[in-house]
């Protein structure tokens, strides 16, 4: 372990399903404020990556240590691990179709999550006015009284985003935002994502390399392969990187 | 902010006078000879199936649970209800169901039913107690969808086969009857009758309500996120196993109540209400009526078992398992929002023939009310 603390620690994780090796001796260290982009091609063990952070799945060995190694994420369920402060952004966008725009918020918003405050508690008008300014940020404010269901892709991308924001949470996973969006769209969220940064720490999964140029100036950015950290540095260098164009980027002719 | 500004608005003066009509009007008029005691019965069972359907509503409609147990609870209900009207026939001795068995004395756990609230209190618990632990069980080992469907129903199937045994002393094959007392009052008056059958309006008016209130409040919400997607609501923070266990404790109880108001109006609780057609049936009230609503599955509890008695006498008595078979298909075919459904869908029809016979002047009505920006 190192001596510096960090806000997430992954050591020695593996993870195969049915002797494919999703995730392969992976550590991955961030700390508090960051804005880490991941990449890799596809079946790099992205989302698999996710899913452990998360409590979806288990690891079949290695340690995930959150916040200066004070919880042992894998010691916790899906919303224990939620109510430490860790959200996520799926890929597909996962909002509740049935609901309106707002009640989607209203779910999210930070707070109990117990039952009694479920029936008695009220939506203050502080929350109220919290989900005016989410409802602003992510462009809803003219839709929402409508059903999550009849957003176009785009903005359901971004209602999900609006749903972590409402949650408050400290670390924002985000699985490919720009998925399904058009340019200008992309550039937006970017836009949303960089002012969030430092506020939260965000992870950001994406493919999109104009995005992932857009997003992590100046940062880290993390490359994976085959379940494993290939490289990590800032864009530029992992750009360059020989065995990174060679697994990763040689094949994509957009991203070059 | 959290509610239906539309259907909201308009449904709550219709249901506070349909809530005069059967907790006022009609024992009024039956008061009056207007309405035959064989009649007034008949609605007081009808109104014990409604709050029944409402109950496998609050799980199948609103949670995504498909509750096949729901009679199960019910006849518990019933058979508290059952043992405190077995203790008050009064009597030397024992009653047959005990004497058959070679019992000479009440066995003990009878005993303290001779009390009304100790009876009351054990029809909120026993089925409340099961539902706790059987739901506990499953919700924690995260068993959904038709697996949840097929536990419940074997659940009820094994109670079915237990108090089937005369060993349970519990009436065996044919279970409780005979009652005479309840409160005081004798069962054959006809104002004990009316009395009841006024409980039983009285208690569907408050389960409505405050099935109305529940699934508008947050709670509601995270409900109807469970049903839709329940993984998304776990990555919320909500722990859905508890919201899950909650209301299927809640409905465990409002449908023990509705069966331990069926008993004495009916006059007899077996085993037979355990039965898995009972609960099946029961699930058919509910698509038919409209699920996902709460007063859809009243109007179908209702409907069809108004239908079933007429139609269960005569030539028509055999063609009654057909017939309800082939409503039940014809409402998931073309019905999908059940009978409390059906004006929106003719709405619906209407607008869209206007729309086919002159396209260039679009209908207001062709514009569903969620497309239109507040």
């Amino acid at each position: 372990m190192s001596q510096k603390p960090f806000l997430l620690a992954a050591e020695g994780l593996n993870k195969s399903f049915d002797g494919f090796k999703a995730i392969n001796d992976l550590n991955f260290y961030l700390d508090e404020g960051e804005l880490r982009t991941v990449i890799g091609p596809n079946g790099a063990g992205k989302t698999t990556f996710l899913d452990l952070i998360t409590g979806r799945t288990q690891p079949d060995v290695g340690t995930l240590l959150w916040d200066d190694a004070k919880h042992d994420l894998l010691k916790l369920n899906e919303y224990e691990i939620y109510r430490l402060g860790i959200g996520r952004k799926f890929q597909t966008p996962t909002v509740y179709n049935d609901h309106t725009v707002t009640e989607n918020l209203i779910l999210s918003l930070a707070g109990s999550r117990g039952i009694w405050h479920s029936l008695f508690g009220k939506v203050t008008s502080l929350q109220r006015d919290r989900i005016a300014e989410i409802l602003t940020t992510i462009k809803l404010s003219k839709h929402s009284n409508r059903k999550a269901g009849e957003l176009a892709h785009g903005q359901k991308q971004w209602l999900e985003i609006g749903m972590l924001l409402a949650q408050e949470a400290r670390l924002l996973l985000v699985d490919e935002p720009a998925a399904g969006m058009t340019d200008e769209e992309t550039y937006r969220t970017g836009e949303l994502l960089l002012s969030l940064a430092g506020k939260h720490t965000i992870v950001v999964i994406e493919h999109d390399m104009t995005f992932v140029r857009q997003i992590s100036q100046g940062r880290k950015v993390t490359v994976l392969h085959q379940g494993h950290v290939l490289c990590e540095g800032p864009v530029d260098k992992v750009q360059a990187d020989e065995r990174v164009i060679e697994v990763y980027l040689g094949r994509k002719s957009k991203a070059a | 902010m959290i509610k239906q500004p539309l259907t909201g608005r308009l449904h709550t003066p219709l249901l506070l006078t349909l809530a005069v009509i059967l907790v006022v009007v009609v024992p009024l008029l039956n008061a009056f000879g207007y309405i035959s005691n064989f009649t007034l019965g008949n609605w007081g069972k009808y109104l014990c199936y409604g709050i029944l359907a409402i109950s496998i509503d609050l799980l199948w409609g609103y949670t995504g649970l498909l509750c096949l147990g729901q009679a199960l609870f019910f006849t518990l209900g019933g058979y508290m209800m059952g043992m405190h009207l077995m203790r008050m026939i009064g009597g030397d001795g024992v009653p047959t169901f005990l004497s058959m068995v070679g019992r000479r004395e009440w066995p003990s756990f009878f005993i303290p039913f001779s009390s009304f609230p100790f009876a009351l209190l054990m029809i909120v618990f026993v089925p409340g107690l099961l539902a706790y632990v059987f739901g506990y069980l499953a919700f924690r080992s995260r068993i959904k969808g038709v697996y949840f469907s097929i536990l419940t129903q074997a659940l009820t199937y094994g109670a079915a086969l237990l108090f089937f045994r005369n060993e349970l002393l519990m009436g065996g094959n044919n279970g409780f009857t005979d009652f005479r007392m309840l409160l005081g009052y004798s069962l054959r008056e006809d104002s004990t009758k009316r009395g009841l059958y006024i409980v039983t309006a009285l208690l569907l008016v408050l389960v409505v309500a405050g099935c109305k209130w529940l699934t508008q409040s947050r709670f509601g919400l995270i409900q109807r996120a469970i049903r839709d997607s329940e993984n998304r609501v776990l990555f919320s923070g909500y722990a859905t196993a508890n919201f899950k266990l909650f209301i299927f404790v809640i409905s465990a109880v409002i449908a023990s109540f509705a069966g331990a108001l069926f008993v004495p109006q009916v006059g007899i609780i077996n085993p037979s209400e355990m039965d898995t057609s009972k609960s099946l049936e029961a699930v058919v009230w509910v698509a038919l009526g409209g699920r996902g609503t709460i007063i859809g599955p009243v109007i179908g509890a209702i409907s069809v078992n108004a239908l079933k008695s007429w139609a269960s006498v005569g030539a028509t008595a055999d063609f009654w398992p057909l017939m309800l078979g082939g409503a039940f298909v014809l409402v998931v075919l073309f019905m999908p929002k059940g009978i409390i459904g059906l004006p929106a869908q003719i709405q619906g029809w209407i607008a869209k023939s206007r729309r086919a016979k002159s396209p260039e002047e679009p209908s207001p009505l062709s514009t569903p009310p969620e497309a239109i920006d507040p």
